[in-house]
């Protein structure tokens, strides 16, 4: 009788676990739903223009979002540009210099940047990096970058602190965690053998790192970072405190700008007609998309790369 | 010749691995400088008040009361929506799905939501059941938070549960144990101090997201424990009160904000030195 109850019970807590499976694929699809029906008046209103204009005007009911997009992605540069190097930096140091007694202290305390609320780091870059920014180096940019030819036109303007430049900075220490964590995990994957191999040969630790852990770890290093990246094309209040929210495309990294979930996050409330919420709501669509084929991406290569090593060993 | 290129070797040596240093110097340094404006402004502004009084209007004395119980509340009603279904969907993905296509899908699909952004769970959940109610509530923020949770539990849930020795499965299996039996009377409470962690981890995560709140929860002025109307929540308050121009308000939103830093970073130390402890303990009794 109990074994009769018992097996009736296996296939109710099978079918709740499978369901439960089911149910993150659902909530994938509906999220990608809800946005295209959402973004659906904006887009068959102004189709390629939404994404090539540049006027932004709830007024006039007039949207494109090539400023949003452009401050995206050159937010998302910066903040690559500055981090990866870092992140190597740090990967390096806690695997091959580091001593095993603080190592795991200090992975743990650069983690731990990754648990602070980004709303943390939006009130930080606003009232303490944004003016420190303003004082030091943005003159010290403008005065000696600026008057440059081509490069210059980076960084020209009035030092408002906040803006592109900013922004980028503040999510360069957001992502740093993410891609460290990765590539920490993909140069202690590299094998020992080879290590010892180059060692035999006369190598100092440096060429080591250099010729045979970077090359070896290449494409989980790459995974890692389109993974920050991936995190950088999103990251909502963080860069909506420090980016200035101005819809106006300007060349010059010292401007206010805006990115689309700033955009978002500080517009949508406030939407007084279809086509303006509409528009917001095709602005997250492209976002979706972007960061779903990045993330797949990076998830590919990272994917790949374990298995390689698992098969290698 | 060959003497100048192995002392060019070293200093390369010595000055790639001091850069590499700097690098980690560099990071931590950053931690501190947050923490430490954290502290020193919040701590400046926190007074008994910040727990007895609800947000002021501008220019009058007031506190986060109303914010932090919002916060609270929407955190633990997401996570009671959330955690169920994310631990359900992990045993399916350790234990039944293993590597079945299902299995794999849902994984990779979880990892893509695990890293989506915040803000799109908000639109999300404003078109789902903010225009079907016709007004902004707490429970819709709760909804928000929990699909926030869910692949997060998922994820922890299956990692913990594949550390869960075979023997266990094994013998439990020869006992003439249903999987279903196995799974909740051995391998859950082999697991639990993991899954414990998870659900911590997770709770503390949700806690201090704003992105999805800013159109579910919305914000709200007054105390308010109606799931069913707008509610106030720390993260929102934190946001508003910061861009305002009001000196007051700027100061409410530190001491917000290092209550919010301060509970996740203790919260995820503590679960982390509490998992590695557990772990070395579970590691040498065998």
């Amino acid at each position: 009788m109990q074994r009769v109850a018992a097996r009736h019970f296996e296939a109710l807590f099978r079918w709740a676990c499978r369901l439960s499976a089911v149910l993150v694929l659902v909530v994938l699809a509906s999220v990608i739903a809800a946005l295209a029906r959402g973004a659906w008046p904006a887009l068959s209103t102004f189709h390629w223009g939404f994404i090539t204009g540049t006027r932004w005007n709830p007024v006039t009911q007039v949207f494109g979002a090539a400023t949003p997009i452009y401050g995206t992605l050159v937010t998302s540069l910066i903040a690559l540009l500055i981090a990866v190097p870092f992140a190597f930096g740090i990967a390096v140091f806690l695997t091959e210099i580091c001593p095993p007694a603080v190592r795991g202290a200090i992975a743990t305390a650069i983690e731990l940047l990754a648990s602070i609320p980004s709303i943390v780091y939006g009130i930080w870059g606003l009232f303490v990096l944004a003016p420190f920014l303003q004082r030091t180096v943005q003159p010290w940019l403008i005065e000696h970058l600026g008057p440059l030819p081509v490069v210059g036109r980076l960084f020209q303007g009035p030092p408002f602190g906040i803006g592109l430049l900013t922004a980028g900075l503040v999510l360069a220490i957001m992502v740093l965690p993410f891609i460290t964590s990765v590539m920490r995990e993909v140069v202690m994957m590299v094998p020992r053998t080879l290590k010892e191999a180059a060692y035999g040969l006369g190598a100092t630790q440096w060429n080591v790192v250099r010729d045979v852990v970077l090359p070896w770890s290449s494409r989980g290093v790459i995974g890692g970072i389109i993974l920050g990246l991936g995190r950088a094309l999103g990251e909502t209040m963080a860069v909506t405190f420090v980016i200035g929210n101005a819809h106006r495309l300007d060349v010059s990294l010292l401007a206010p700008s805006t990115t689309i979930s700033a955009a978002i996050a500080n517009e949508f409330a406030e939407t007084d007609s279809t086509l303006y919420s509409s528009s917001l709501f095709a602005l997250g669509l492209m976002l979706f998309t972007v960061t779903f084929i990045v993330i797949a991406c990076a998830r590919l290569l990272i994917m790949r790369v374990e298995s390689q090593s698992g098969a290698r060993t | 010749m060959t003497a100048g290129r192995l002392r060019r070797r070293k200093i390369a040596n010595v000055v790639g691995f001091a850069v590499a240093t700097l690098a980690t110097a560099l990071g931590l340094a950053m931690l501190c400088a947050i923490l430490w404006t954290l502290l020193s402004r919040g701590l400046a502004a926190l007074t008994p008040a910040v727990f007895t009084q609800n947000t002021p209007a501008p220019g009058s004395h007031g506190g986060l009361l109303n914010a932090i119980v919002g916060s609270l509340l929407m955190a633990l009603c997401g996570m009671a929506m959330g955690a169920p279904v994310g631990m359900l969907a992990g045993t399916y993905l350790a234990e039944y799905g293993r590597h079945g296509h299902l299995a794999k899908l849902v994984r990779f699909i979880n990892d893509v939501l695990l890293s989506a952004p915040s803000i799109i769970v908000g639109l999300f959940v404003y078109a789902l059941l903010v225009v079907r109610m016709g007004h902004f509530s707490g429970f819709a923020g709760a909804v928000a938070l929990a699909i926030i949770a869910l692949p997060i539990m998922v994820r922890t849930t299956e990692d913990i549960l594949r550390l869960v020795p075979n023997g266990l499965r094994e013998g439990s299996a020869a006992l003439g144990a249903q999987p279903w039996q196995s799974i909740v009377h051995v391998l859950y409470p082999a697991a639990r101090s993991g899954l414990l962690t998870g659900l911590v981890l997770a709770l503390a995560r949700i806690s201090g997201e704003t992105a999805p709140l800013l159109f579910t929860a919305l914000n709200n002025q007054f105390w308010s424990v109606n799931l069913n109307a707008p509610m106030a929540n720390l993260p929102a308050v934190i946001f508003q009160y910061a861009m305002s121009p009001y000196v007051d308000w700027q100061r409410l939103a530190w001491v917000g904000a290092m209550l919010i830093a301060c509970c996740v970073l203790l919260v995820s130390v503590a679960a982390r030195s509490a998992s590695l402890l557990l772990g070395g303990n579970h590691q040498r009794g065998h």
